[in-house]
């Protein structure tokens, strides 16, 4: 257990270390949002209207373009080779980095929610709902899609790969996140949306860092 | 007999290349007395008019677009779990074929729709999550590509397609429960009337027909990768010499 905490604050030291690269994920989100005002009309009501799925979506893409760090730099260096034969359990290392992953990209995504939240003229009944589903939600997208990035280690330039391979494996959690914001907004019981999606990510739990460490193990045959 | 007893190229090529030409045999004749059945013998719709033919084509691509999936997951999953080698190629070449019938099941629905609902696309949860079913063999078969040392790319698209079996009823239930939430399923549910026998004997063959062809097809393109394999087997001892 030690040494897996020992992973992920080396992971976490890195990304601190490495400055600007962190933050991209979150200037991405910040950005994403912003365009969607500019390209469908300042309308406040309209806004409102489509505030959780937007802010949801570009937090998906935000979580998915950083997913490359996950593993593509140790990968490179041979640091993840390393990591593989110092004898902590694949399983055990390759979550480690993913909660170093979720503790980049997933906790600011979470707290710059609510300001773009508010930019996007959100009913404030959603905010709590917003909040929520961003903490439960978030770290699915970076469990699924450690698979996807552990699947595309081998491949050069795989981005565009990486974007078909995890896209569609994120809809569900998409849907549900949504759906519990737009109950919230309308005045309606959100919680059985927060416990599908709370179903999803104890799910990713267990599952996920198992298949993205068998598909580590075979990058690095 | 031993499980492993076909994964000898030679042998399963031999026994392939029996069934090949009679599956596809099948396959020709279900589909012409199908055909003749469905575009010609079958009613028209009291409702629907002759546009209810459309669903003879349709219907049995979908069942095909999951059929084919549930194959790929279950070759991918005796790949990793007993190494035999033919599973691989069996998933690998029904990926292709899956495709087609999915890409045929969303585009002969939108011929359909634009007569019977008004119009080509409707964010329905069904069509959804064809379309998404389409996206994940486009992955499968990508990765597949991407991945240059084939052992490899095997592996790696054998544990893609486990992930997509596991998360296919996820993505189904998720859409299902989307759509119900955004828009009541009223018009575009097809529990109609239950289908008359003169309908149903069409489709059954169809369904039947298109079973065939997918036993065929695949065939041949395992024997393909056999074949491309051999080819590239002996190149590789030509240039050693």
């Amino acid at each position: 257990m030690k040494r897996l905490i020992a992973v992920t604050t080396r992971d976490l030291r890195l990304a601190v270390r490495q400055g600007g690269a962190t933050f991209l994920a979150l200037v991405f989100f910040v950005l994403t949002v912003t365009l969607f005002p500019l390209g469908i009309g300042p309308e406040p009501t309209v806004l409102a209207r489509v505030a959780p799925g937007v802010l949801w979506v570009a937090a998906l893409l935000a979580a998915m373009l950083s997913l490359d760090r996950l593993f593509q730099a140790d990968f490179e260096d041979g640091s993840l080779e390393q990591l593989a034969l110092s004898g902590l359990p694949m399983g055990g290392m390759v979550f480690a980095k993913i909660v170093a992953h979720w503790l980049t990209t997933g906790l600011p995504l979470l707290l710059a929610s609510p300001i773009l939240a508010v930019l996007l003229n959100m009913n404030e009944e959603g905010f709590a709902a917003l909040m929520l589903t961003m903490l439960i939600g978030t770290p699915a997208l970076s469990l699924i899609g450690a698979i996807g990035a552990a699947l595309t280690l081998t491949v050069r330039r795989g981005g565009v790969l990486l974007s078909l391979l995890v896209l569609p494996l994120y809809i569900p959690v998409l849907i549900f996140g949504v759906s519990a914001i737009d109950a919230a907004v309308h005045g309606l019981n959100a919680k059985p949306h927060l416990l599908l999606l709370g179903a999803l990510t104890l799910a990713c739990l267990p599952l996920c860092p198992w298949a993205a460490s068998a598909a580590v193990k075979l990058s690095l045959e | 007999m031993s499980m492993h007893y076909f994964a000898n190229p030679t042998r399963f090529t031999r026994l392939a290349g029996r069934i090949q030409p009679w599956a596809g045999g099948l396959s020709a004749v279900l589909l012409a007395v199908g055909l003749y059945l469905a575009l010609v013998a079958a009613p028209a719709d009291y409702q629907q008019g002759d546009t209810v033919r459309i669903m003879f084509v349709h219907v049995p691509s979908a069942w095909m677009a999951m059929f084919c999936y549930s194959f790929l997951a279950v070759a991918s999953a005796v790949a990793l779990i007993w190494k035999h080698p033919l599973a691989d190629l069996a998933a690998k070449a029904s990926a292709p074929i899956g495709a087609g019938f999915t890409f045929l099941a969303l585009v002969t629905g939108s011929l359909w729709g634009k007569p019977m609902w008004g119009t080509w696309w409707v964010w329905d949860a069904r069509l959804t999550s064809v379309l998404i079913l389409l996206f994940l063999y486009l992955g499968y078969m990508a990765l597949w590509q991407a991945i240059e040392d084939s052992q490899k790319a095997a592996k790696a698209a054998a544990v893609l397609a486990l992930v997509g079996a596991v998360n296919v009823p996820i993505i189904k239930f998720s859409v299902d429960w989307w759509n119900t939430l955004h828009q009541p399923a009223s018009v575009l549910r097809m529990d109609g009337p239950a289908i008359h026998p003169s309908m149903l004997w069409p489709l059954l063959i169809m369904a039947l027909a298109f079973q065939a062809y997918f036993v065929a097809l695949l065939l041949a393109r395992i024997r393909m990768e056999l074949n491309l394999r051999r080819i590239r087997a002996l190149r590789l001892a030509e240039r050693a010499s």
